[in-house]
C-alpha cells in the first residue's frame, strides 16, 4: 500500500462520537488532543489503528478515538496488545496507560514488554496519584505523599518511569508533559516511528486529586528554566535565553547541572539517544531528584534491536521454507503408526 | 537356553519403578510402543513425583510407569500389575502396597545394599529376610551386568550405570517376547549423535534380553497376541499430543492461524512444547511472563482475529480468571485448555484430580457463563479440542477444556481419523456496517446479536468502517457504547446467559449404554473417569447385574436430554476424582439424589472400586 493511498483526515475523522468524560480540567484532554491532530499527520489508516488500554483514568482514552480500540482490565494491557501486534504486524497498536496502571498491578507486563521489544506505541501518562479510586497514593508518589490511604504519609519509594523502562532494555524511552503540545506531538511520532517497544512517559496533571504536582517544572513561568529538552547530537543546555545552563559530566561518571558561562559549551555533555549502553541515559532519567528540580524531556534512547513479532514471523517463514506448509495427515503420524488390515 | 516355552496370556500389567533418574518413563515408553507396533490394546499410566530429582535412593524419588498390554479391548492402565520392576529398594517399597500375593517382582539386586535399603528405609533386606515369601522374586544384578556388557566398548562403570534401564527394559521385552528391532532402531536414531550413549544402551538392551533366554531363571516367558481392532492405521498418543493436534486441526479447519499464549505449568507444558516444535503451520507461540499475559495476549490474538488459546493447570487457572471474565464480556473466541492436577494452591503438580469443575463453571466474579468440555480418553482430546475450538468461534466466547493430569499423560492407540470428514469451522467474519442510524448512515454495532446463536460480530482491525471500541465495562445492548443503564445490564446478562445456554441445541444428546434397557442404576462420569466407569459396569454386568452408564463430554451447557436421562433411574452414581463435584451440580439442576463416589489420591479410578460401589448399592455381594 503506498502512502497516497491513505485517505486525508482531520482531527474530527479520528475523534469517535463518545462525550469525553475526564474531569473538567483534567490534563488528559490536552493529550487526547494532541493525539487526535497528530494522527492524520502520521500517514497510517484508522482501520489498521488500535488503542488499547487498561484501567483507570487514562485507560478511557480508546472510546474517545475513532479507531478499534479496547478498553481492558487492570495492568494487563501490555500482554493484551502483545498477542495483538504480534499476530497483526500490519497494525500501529498504542497501548494508554497510567502510572499504577503499568506500575504497579501491570508492573510485570510492562518490562517484559519492553524487553521483548514488541512493536508497541506504550504512553504513559503519569500524574502520580490514584485518579479513579478517588485519590490514593501511587507507585510515582513522592515519599511521605498524605492521601486517604495514608493518613501518616506514604512510605515507598517512588519508581522513576524513565529509569525503569532503561532498566527493562526498552529500546525506545522518551518523558514529555501535558502543557506543551508540540512537543508531546514530536514524542508520539518518534515512538510511532521507532520499530519496537517505545516506551513515553507524559508528566500529567490531575487537577482534582495532584493539582500542581509538576508545576515547578511544567509551569508556563518556570519551564525554561526548570525543563532540559533533549536533542540527539547537540550539547545538553536549557534556560530562559537557551543555554545559560547545561549538563555536564563530571570525573566520577556522575552528571550535574553547570554554569555555560562559567565552565564552556566544550565542557558539557553531548547528547546521543543511540548510545548503545544505556548507562548514561540512566544517570540522565535521575539528573531530578523530583519534579522541583530540573528535569529532562525529550528522547533519552532510541536504539535498533529485532522486533519480536517480526523475529516471531521470521521463525514461521523459516520452518515453512524447510518443511512446507505443515500438513496435518503427516503431523498425526509423526510417532510410529501401523496399519491393522 | 530357553526354559519350558512360551505361555500365552491375554493380557498383562507391567510396573516399571525407580529414582527419577533412572529413566523409568523412557523405558515403559518404549516398551509401550513396541506392544502398540505389535498390535496389543494398551494404556498406560506415567506415575512421577514433582521434583525433578529427589535424593537418589529414597522413596521421594521413585518414579513409576505402569502399562496394561492385551489382546482384547481394554480402557485403563489396570488395577494391579502382575510384574513389578523394581531398580532400587525404594522403587520395591513405594509399590509393593499395589502388588497382588504370586505376581511377579523383577528386582535389580545390584542395588539391594546397605546404604539404599537405609535410605529407603529397610531395617533389613527385603531379598533376604523372607518377607517378599508371597511373591515370585527373580533378583537380577542389572547395574553389574550392564556395566560388564559395556566395558568391552569402552564405557566407564559410571556412565554404563545409567544403561541399566535398557537392560530392564530388554529383559522385560524378552520375558514377554516384544520385538527387539524397533527398539534398537528407535535407540540408534534417539542417541545418534552420541554414538557411545548408542552404543551402551544397545548393549544393556540386548544383555537383558539374551539374560532372559540364557540364565535359566525364569520358567517360561509370555506372550500376549494381538488385539482385535477395526481395520484401520493407529498411533499411539497421550492426551497433551492429542490436544495439540486437535488445536492444529481445528486451526485449519477455521482458517485461524494459531496463536498459543501459555506460561509453563506442569502437567500442561506438553502441549506448549508441541505447538512450539510446529511452527510450520503458522502457529505463534508464546511463552509469556506469567499465566495472565499468557491468556492476555490470547485473547489479544483472538482481538485481532486468530485462534487464541491459552493451556494451563489449576494455579493458572486462578490467575487467568479476571481475563476470562473479559473475553465473556467481550464475547471473543478464546480457548483455555486446564489440565487438572491435585490442588488446592501447588497441591500435587504430577498427579491427577478433576476439582476444577466448579472453578471452570462458577470461578469468576460476576454472572459469567462459559461453555465447558471435558475429553474422556487420551485420544479424545483430539476431538475435544476442535468441539471447543468451533463452539468459541461460533459463539464467540471462551470456552473452558478440562482435560487431567492421567489423560495428559496417559497413552493408548489411536485409530486416526478421516480428516475429510470433519466439518469446516466458519469464522464468519463482519465484512460491513449492520446498522443504520436515525439520518440513514450506516454503522457497525459490535453487540448486534445472531438471532438464532446470539453470538455478536466477530470484527478484527482491518476493515474500513468497523472501527469499534470494546471493553470491559457493561456495555449497551446492540450499539456496545458503554452503559451503567441497570435495566440494559440485566438484559445483557440474560443475553449472556441465554447464548451459552442454547449452545445445548448444537450439541449431542447424551448417550446411555444400559444394555437391557430396565437397570434402575445410572453411573455418570465425565473426563478422565469414563475409563473405569465403562470397565467397571462391564464387570458387574458379567457378573449379572444390570448398571447403565451415562458419560458427560459437554458439562455447560449439559446435553439438553440430561434431566430426562436422570429421571429414568432410581440410583445415580456419580464417580469423581473430587469432593463431588459434578454430583452437586446435578442435585441442584436436577433435583435428583445422585450419590457420590470420591475419591482424591492423585490416581484413576481402579476398576475394583467402581465395581465394588456398583455391588454394594444394588445390594449385592462384593467381588
Amino acid at each position: 500500500m503506498t502512502l497516497t493511498a491513505i485517505p486525508v483526515t482531520s482531527r474530527k475523522d479520528w475523534s469517535s462520537d463518545q462525550e469525553v468524560r475526564w474531569c473538567p480540567g483534567c490534563g488528559d484532554y490536552s493529550i487526547l488532543a494532541a493525539v487526535q491532530m497528530l494522527m492524520p499527520e502520521l500517514g497510517v489508516r484508522r482501520e489498521n489503528t488500535v488503542f488499547l488500554s487498561g484501567i483507570g483514568c487514562a485507560a478511557r482514552f480508546p472510546y474517545y478515538m475513532n479507531t478499534y480500540g479496547m478498553h481492558s482490565i487492570h495492568g494487563r494491557a501490555p500482554a493484551i496488545a502483545t498477542g495483538l501486534a504480534t499476530s497483526r504486524p500490519d497494525l500501529d497498536v498504542w497501548v494508554i496507560s497510567g502510572d499504577g496502571d503499568s506500575l504497579s498491578i501491570g508492573g510485570n507486563h510492562l518490562i517484559h514488554a519492553l524487553r521483548r521489544n514488541v512493536r508497541l506505541n506504550i504512553l504513559m501518562f503519569n500524574n502520580q496519584i490514584y485518579g479513579l479510586t478517588k485519590g490514593q497514593y501511587s507507585p510515582t508518589s513522592e515519599v511521605a505523599k498524605v492521601t486517604k490511604s495514608t493518613p501518616f504519609g506514604s512510605l515507598d519509594t517512588p519508581f522513576n518511569p524513565v529509569s525503569l523502562a532503561l532498566g527493562a532494555e526498552a529500546t525506545f524511552v522518551a518523558r514529555t508533559h501535558d502543557m506543551d503540545r508540540a512537543h508531546m506531538q514530536e514524542m508520539f511520532r518518534r515512538a510511532q516511528a521507532h520499530n519496537g517497544a517505545a516506551f513515553v512517559e507524559v508528566l500529567q496533571n490531575c487537577n482534582v486529586f495532584n493539582d500542581g504536582a509538576f508545576e515547578k517544572i511544567t509551569g508556563k513561568e518556570v519551564r525554561s528554566d526548570m525543563l532540559i529538552p533533549l536533542r540527539h547530537g547537540e550539547p545538553i543546555v536549557f534556560g530562559a535565553e537557551g543555554s545559560e545552563r547545561g549538563v555536564a559530566q563530571r570525573p566520577d561518571g556522575g552528571l550535574e547541572i553547570v554554569d555555560v558561562a562559567e565552565f564552556g559549551m566544550e565542557a558539557l555533555l553531548v547528547h546521543d539517544e543511540k548510545r548503545d549502553d544505556p548507562g548514561l541515559a540512566f544517570t540522565l532519567s535521575r539528573l531530578a531528584r523530583g519534579p522541583y528540580e530540573p528535569t529532562p524531556i525529550g528522547v533519552f534512547r532510541a536504539v535498533e534491536r529485532p522486533e519480536y513479532g517480526n523475529q516471531m514471523s521470521e521463525q514461521i517463514i523459516g520452518a515453512q521454507e524447510r518443511r512446507g506448509l505443515g500438513d496435518v495427515a503427516e503431523l498425526l503420524r509423526s510417532g510410529s503408526s501401523w496399519t491393522v488390515e | 537356553m530357553r526354559g519350558q516355552g512360551t505361555e500365552q496370556l491375554d493380557q498383562v500389567i507391567v510396573r516399571f519403578a525407580g529414582d527419577s533418574g533412572d529413566g523409568m518413563q523412557l523405558t515403559g515408553d518404549r516398551f509401550t510402543t513396541s506392544s502398540a507396533l505389535l498390535g496389543n490394546d494398551m494404556s498406560t499410566f506415567p506415575d512421577f513425583p514433582a521434583e525433578i530429582r529427589a535424593p537418589a535412593g529414597t522413596i521421594n524419588g521413585v518414579s513409576a510407569f505402569q502399562v496394561h498390554i492385551s489382546d482384547h479391548d481394554i480402557l485403563t492402565p489396570g488395577d494391579s500389575p502382575n510384574v513389578l520392576v523394581a531398580m532400587n529398594p525404594a522403587a520395591l517399597k513405594a509399590n509393593l502396597d499395589l502388588m497382588d500375593k504370586g505376581t511377579i517382582l523383577l528386582v535389580n539386586s545390584d542395588a539391594f545394599e546397605e546404604r539404599n535399603l537405609a535410605k529407603a528405609g529397610y531395617d533389613s533386606n527385603p531379598l533376604t529376610d523372607g518377607s517378599l515369601g508371597a511373591y515370585t522374586v527373580y533378583e537380577v544384578p542389572m547395574t553389574s551386568i550392564t556395566q560388564e556388557v559395556c566395558k568391552e566398548a569402552g564405557v566407564k562403570p559410571r556412565d554404563a550405570e545409567r544403561s541399566k534401564n535398557f537392560f530392564a527394559l530388554g529383559l522385560v521385552s524378552w520375558l514377554y517376547t516384544r520385538p527387539i528391532d524397533p527398539t534398537l532402531a528407535w535407540i540408534s536414531e534417539r542417541f545418534g549423535s552420541k554414538p557411545q550413549v548408542a552404543e551402551a544402551n544397545t548393549r544393556a538392551f540386548r544383555a537383558g534380553f539374551d539374560f532372559g533366554e540364557t540364565a535359566e531363571l525364569f520358567e517360561s516367558n509370555y506372550e500376549v497376541r494381538p488385539a482385535t481392532f477395526e481395520p484401520g492405521e493407529y498411533v499411539q498418543v497421550t492426551g497433551n499430543s492429542a490436544t495439540a493436534w486437535g488445536l492444529i486441526a481445528a486451526s485449519r479447519l477455521a482458517g485461524l492461524p494459531l496463536f498459543l499464549g501459555s506460561y509453563p505449568i506442569t502437567p500442561a507444558s506438553d502441549i506448549l512444547h508441541e505447538l512450539s516444535r510446529r511452527k510450520e503451520f503458522g502457529i505463534r507461540t508464546f511463552q509469556a511472563e506469567d499465566e495472565i499475559a499468557g491468556i492476555g495476549a490470547a485473547l489479544g490474538a483472538a482481538f485481532g482475529g486468530a485462534l487464541g488459546v491459552t493451556t494451563t493447570s489449576g494455579p493458572g487457572l486462578d490467575l487467568k480468571s479476571e481475563t476470562i471474565g473479559l473475553a465473556i464480556n467481550l464475547e471473543l473466541p478464546l480457548v483455555i485448555v486446564d489440565v487438572q492436577r491435585g490442588g488446592p494452591s501447588t497441591g500435587l503438580p504430577t498427579k491427577t484430580e478433576q476439582a476444577d469443575l466448579l472453578h471452570a463453571m462458577y470461578g469468576r466474579h460476576g454472572e459469567a457463563p462459559l461453555p465447558i468440555l471435558a475429553p474422556q480418553t487420551p485420544s479424545d482430546c483430539f476431538a475435544v479440542a476442535i468441539e471447543a475450538v468451533r463452539l468459541a468461534v461460533k459463539y464467540r466466547t471462551p470456552v473452558i477444556v478440562l482435560s487431567d493430569g492421567y489423560l495428559a499423560n496417559g497413552a493408548e492407540p489411536w485409530k486416526l481419523p478421516d480428516l475429510d470428514t470433519l466439518a469446516v469451522i466458519e469464522p464468519d467474519f463482519a465484512a460491513e456496517p449492520n446498522h443504520t442510524e436515525e439520518d440513514g448512515t450506516p454503522v457497525f454495532w459490535p453487540y448486534v446479536r445472531d438471532p438464532e446463536t446470539l453470538a455478536r460480530p466477530w470484527a478484527p482491525p482491518g476493515i474500513p468502517g468497523l472501527e469499534h471500541r470494546i471493553g470491559g465495562l457493561e456495555k449497551a445492548d446492540g450499539s456496545g457504547n458503554v452503559s451503567y443503564e441497570g435495566v440494559n445490564h440485566e438484559r445483557m446478562v440474560h443475553l449472556r446467559r441465554d447464548k451459552i445456554a442454547g449452545i445445548a441445541g448444537d450439541i449431542p444428546l447424551l448417550e446411555v449404554n444400559d444394555e437391557t434397557g430396565d437397570a434402575q442404576l445410572l453411573l455418570v462420569s465425565w473426563g478422565s473417569t469414563y475409563a473405569a466407569v465403562a470397565a467397571g459396569v462391564k464387570r458387574v454386568r458379567a457378573r449379572g447385574m444390570k448398571a447403565a452408564h451415562a458419560h458427560l463430554r459437554y458439562l455447560n451447557p449439559f446435553p439438553a436430554n440430561l434431566g430426562d436421562v436422570l429421571g429414568r433411574y432410581t440410583q445415580i452414581l456419580v464417580p469423581e476424582i473430587n469432593l463431588g463435584q459434578l454430583s452437586r451440580i446435578l442435585r441442584s439442576d436436577f433435583l435428583v439424589d445422585a450419590q457420590s463416589l470420591s475419591k482424591m489420591q492423585g490416581v484413576p479410578f481402579r476398576v475394583g472400586e467402581i465395581e465394588s460401589a456398583i455391588t454394594m448399592l444394588l445390594g449385592g455381594k462384593s467381588s
